[in-house]
């Protein structure tokens, strides 16, 4: 019986001080008419053996292709250290620091935790994670409806430019709460978001202007003029950001003259395997003025009895286990695990390196740029500066060519037609650290040879 | 037993200049990019500068000062506690899969969708649910799914005026917190002495306002909700429908199905009954379970299999009707992997002898608990994978607390049990040992608990000042309330 250590006459014995005949007999209470005879549907059992050939074989069938996709989810360099520590069985197999005197070291991870993230948005405090990154844009909206007092209207500005996923995410979410969602378009040529759109905007009553840095294209936009215009109309700003991009970029609290109300984002960057799109986790900070309708659970450090200083979870009223209905939010479960493998990842980058990742990545998106661009049919689309993602337009349908790159084992990109078919042919393409001059090479000459039959033709 | 002494933080092992800089990309050319001077950063963020043997030593530090499943007995009621196996981790962590993106093309991810694929087709048989989503992350988020997807039904029926959730009084916080989410109104119902919803209660909350009930089976008060043909007629026939909280499936698996109950919408905790680690608090996932009349409003991503045996992806063309896309990808497909592999080891046998060990578990360590002098809440009725404790008789009569009882348990290598929930019983401890802890363990927490009562009656200060061995006693909850220290400030700074 895999997992079950019980002998037979363990079985006896316990059942005897149950006072009961049998197992079955401890299900007595369920209607007969329920019971379910077996679980024919489901197959038999497989010893770890078998069932790591089986995974091996599965895993081999998708190999492991040149990958140029970001699109809200990076491949970096993981230091061995984060996952070997990540999965020691004390943090892998803990649960929620409810009994605070037994988990004071994943309590002291997630103090350490916040700092880090807070000092990297550049606010004054930050969340013990949320799900991912779209998930916290959709939280931080709530938020802000809950928290801008000056505002009634639950209307939300999101920028086309933004994740469409995200977009998505945030309208599911909080689509039974009323909230209402304005598209503000992007500046054709340069890809960002033009704070003159937001004119139309003027004088009226607005929750929360959403600004994502960099935008979904990788483009660059204006922070400080969009955030001082949001703050004069008296909305918030909520700031999405890519977590390694801030080692260079300005950090959302220094936005404008006030900075941003409420920093989130993806923090799968920091740390965490790419694994088909989870789990990672989503970041969430703000101004100690809005701590009390933030959502999530916080770790503060305290002191015990004998005074010395000790971490527990605080500021709980705001949660769905001591407010219920009128919690900040439902959310329980978060992303322990993945917000710990962030923490190491910090900790080891430490400030210079997560500037170099960030540097570099840049440098070889650009060099990623110049090699793709040289080949006829493909050209870029923004011609505003950007963090580690580009837009390329091509001659052509990206979905083939897309394929074709896939079957020489390159995952080219992102085909951006079914979301911004305003762009034609586009794709959108990410070059880290991880990507070397040959695998750009190797990519820039794998799409020459899928580009040329049909130029031929 | 005692464990380590604290540990200091890690911005205090910093040393300017200090790194480990095998971590670091080198930079070839001048690292001068080309940001904008109007959007460069010009303060280095408050990030450690360390080695990486600071780093290694100080985390594993801190992972000695936890109690976890790998350490000790965790008997956490409502969170099923079990033992993570190994391999799940491993297979997850195969560089194939922990590598691939989450937009990489269908053709290279067949051997993923597989998995992903089989997994809602074995999901879908336990539960007897007619199709199944994967995408929500963790319990909370499935609820959310679930009760959006009935308003979208609802909705789609002309009946957007229902807005009311009914949740029995001893439902979990995520129930009527989820209710807040989508817009509707919580509920109560209240439970009678015998621990099953009162159904005269719930004849009367019924209306033409109903959305639907939350339940949990067995609930949180550990007893199996007897009457629910009953709850599901009353519910139906008002036009509500019902949403299943799976966070006990793991007491009935194998011998009674959400499906086969009338439930219409369901959530899985994947990091619960499919023992995916629980990970200091996350990743967890919340997998949702429909019926036919659900199905058309499933949260999208879903594989589906081709009739060429291939794997794709559903999208709104396939469910026009969806609620929608609730993550950024396809949830979080690496747990997903790990409750994958653990329902593979375990077969449609080894799933069946969950419930039955975790049901005997439970009832054999109520047994003996009362034996040795605790009352249990429920005494009359069978336990099912969990059961409370209620120390009322010995708050009153020592002045001893829940809680001085849990904070002693540490002392003596034992995680407490969940404190305070369900708060419709005073004093209360609720246990779930699960199916993974033998006959020892289960003893060995016998004689502890027997000892603290033999404690609460002799020296009951012993109780109230517990934990005395643990790196920290009892912490000020109403100084970090009060004056919220959140972040480290270097002095620095």
């Amino acid at each position: 019986m895999p997992f079950i250590p019980h002998t037979e006459q363990d079985v006896r014995e316990m059942l005897a001080v149950i006072g009961a005949p049998g197992i079955e007999a401890l299900f007595d209470e369920i209607p007969a008419a329920l019971r379910v005879p077996s679980l024919a549907e489901v197959p038999a059992g497989l010893s770890e053996f078998e069932v790591m050939q089986l995974m091996q074989s599965r895993a081999r069938q998708d190999g492991r292709p040149l990958c140029f996709i970001g699109a809200g989810a990076y491949e970096h360099h993981i230091p061995a250290a984060v996952w070997s520590t990540v999965t020691r069985g004390e943090f892998y197999s803990a649960y929620t620091p409810y009994q605070a005197e037994a988990s004071q070291g994943t309590l002291q991870s997630i103090y350490e935790y916040q700092t880090m993230l807070a000092s990297l948005t550049g606010m004054e405090v930050c969340n013990a994670s949320m799900y991912e990154g779209a998930t916290a844009l959709a939280e931080a909206v709530l938020m802000a409806v809950r928290a801008n007092r000056r505002s009634k209207s639950a209307r939300i500005l999101m920028p086309r430019n933004l994740h469409p996923h995200y977009r998505a995410v945030a309208l599911a979410t909080t689509g039974n709460q009323g909230v209402r969602f304005e598209e503000l378009p992007y500046e054709r040529a340069l890809g960002h978001t033009l704070p003159s759109s937001l004119a139309p905007f003027a004088g009226q009553d607005i929750t929360a202007l959403v600004i994502a840095q960099p935008n979904f294209f990788g483009v660059f936009e204006e922070v400080d003029a969009l955030t001082d215009f949001a703050h004069a109309q008296g909305a918030f700003v909520i700031a999405v950001v890519n977590p390694t991009s801030l080692a260079l970029l300005k950090p959302p609290g220094s936005w404008g003259q006030k900075g941003a109300n409420i920093a989130v984002g993806e923090g799968q960057p920091l740390g965490c395997p790419l694994s088909s799109g989870g789990p990672y986790f989503g970041f969430m900070c703000t101004r100690m003025e809005h701590v009390r309708q933030m959502p999530g659970r916080l770790v503060g450090r305290t002191l015990d009895l004998d005074g010395r200083p000790g971490f527990t979870l605080t500021l709980q009223a705001r949660e769905q286990h001591i407010r219920r209905a009128k919690a900040t939010s439902n959310i329980c479960t978060n992303q322990g695990l993945l917000m710990l493998a962030g923490t190491l990842y910090l900790a080891l980058l430490g400030p210079e390196g997560l500037e170099r990742v960030a540097a570099v990545s840049m440098q070889r998106t650009e060099q990623l740029a110049r090699a793709l661009t040289a080949i006829a049919g493909v050209r870029r689309v923004f011609g505003r500066p950007g963090f580690h993602e580009i837009v390329l337009a091509l001659d052509r349908p990206a979905a083939p060519v897309l394929a074709a790159l896939s079957e020489r084992g390159i995952e080219g990109g992102l085909d951006l037609g079914k979301d911004y078919p305003e762009l034609g042919p586009a794709l959108l393409a990410c070059a880290t650290e991880t990507k070397s001059a040959e695998d750009i090479e190797t990519y820039a000459r794998a799409l020459a040879e899928v580009l040329r039959p049909a130029r031929a033709a | 037993m005692s464990l380590p002494p604290r540990e200091k933080l890690i911005f205090e092992y910093s040393r300017p200049g200090r790194g480990a800089r095998a971590q670091w990309p080198a930079v070839s050319a001048p690292a001068v990019p080309a940001v904008p001077a109007e959007l460069r950063r010009t303060q280095r963020p408050l990030l450690p500068e360390v080695s990486e043997l600071d780093v290694v030593r100080h985390y594993t530090r801190l992972s000695q000062l936890n109690f976890s499943i790998d350490t000790h007995f965790y008997p956490l009621g409502s969170c099923t506690m079990k033992y993570n196996p190994k391999a799940c981790n491993a297979a997850a962590l195969l560089p194939e899969f922990a590598g691939r993106h989450p937009l990489a093309s269908a053709a290279s991810g067949q051997g993923f969708m597989a998995c992903m694929y089989e997994l809602q087709e074995m999901l879908k048989a336990v539960t007897g649910m007619r199709a199944v989503a994967l995408s929500p992350l963790a319990g909370a988020h499935g609820e959310f799914a679930g009760v959006a997807m009935i308003r979208a039904y609802q909705r789609a029926r002309g009946e957007s005026e229902r807005n009311e959730i009914i949740v029995p009084q001893a439902a979990h916080g995520t129930n009527p917190a989820t209710a807040s989410m989508c817009g509707c109104i919580a509920r109560e119902v209240a439970v009678g002495p015998d621990g099953d919803v009162d159904l005269d209660g719930l004849r009367a909350a019924v209306g033409p306002r109903t959305a639907g009930i939350m339940l949990t089976n067995p609930s949180t008060l550990g007893v199996f909700e007897r009457r629910i043909e009953e709850v599901a007629r009353i519910v139906h026939e008002s036009g509500g429908l019902l949403y299943y909280d799976g966070a006990n499936l793991n007491a009935i698996l194998g011998k009674v199905r959400p499906g086969d109950m009338a439930f219409d919408a369901i959530h899985m905790n994947l990091h619960k009954t499919f023992s995916t680690p629980h990970g200091g608090g996350g990743p967890g996932a919340g997998a949702v379970g429909v019926s036919a009349r659900l199905l058309p409003f499933l949260p999208l991503p879903i594989v589906a299999r081709e009739a060429d045996e291939t794997y794709r992806w559903l999208t709104e063309r396939d469910l026009p009707q969806s609620i929608g896309r609730l993550t950024t990808f396809a949830g979080n497909a690496g747990v997903l992997l790990r409750a994958y592999v653990y329902m593979r080891m375990l077969g449609r046998e080894g799933m069946r002898r969950v419930g039955e060990y975790a049901t005997l578990n439970a009832n054999y360590l109520a047994a003996r608990l009362t034996q040795v002098g605790f009352d249990a809440a429920y005494p009359q009725r069978r336990a099912s994978h969990e059961f409370i404790l209620t120390l009322r008789r010995q708050a009153q009569e020592y002045g001893v607390t829940a809680m001085d009882v849990a904070k002693r348990l540490l002392d003596l290598g034992f995680h407490a049990p969940t404190t305070y929930f369900p708060q419709l019983v005073s004093e209360c401890l609720l246990i779930e040992p699960t199916e993974t802890e033998s006959k020892e363990t289960l003893d060995a927490f016998v004689a502890a608990m027997a000892q603290i009562l033999r404690e609460a009656r002799e020296e009951p200060e012993r109780l109230q000042r517990a934990p005395h061995t643990l790196p920290v006693r009892r912490l000020d909850d109403v100084r970090a309330a009060r004056e919220p220290d959140l972040i480290f400030k270097s002095d620095a700074a």
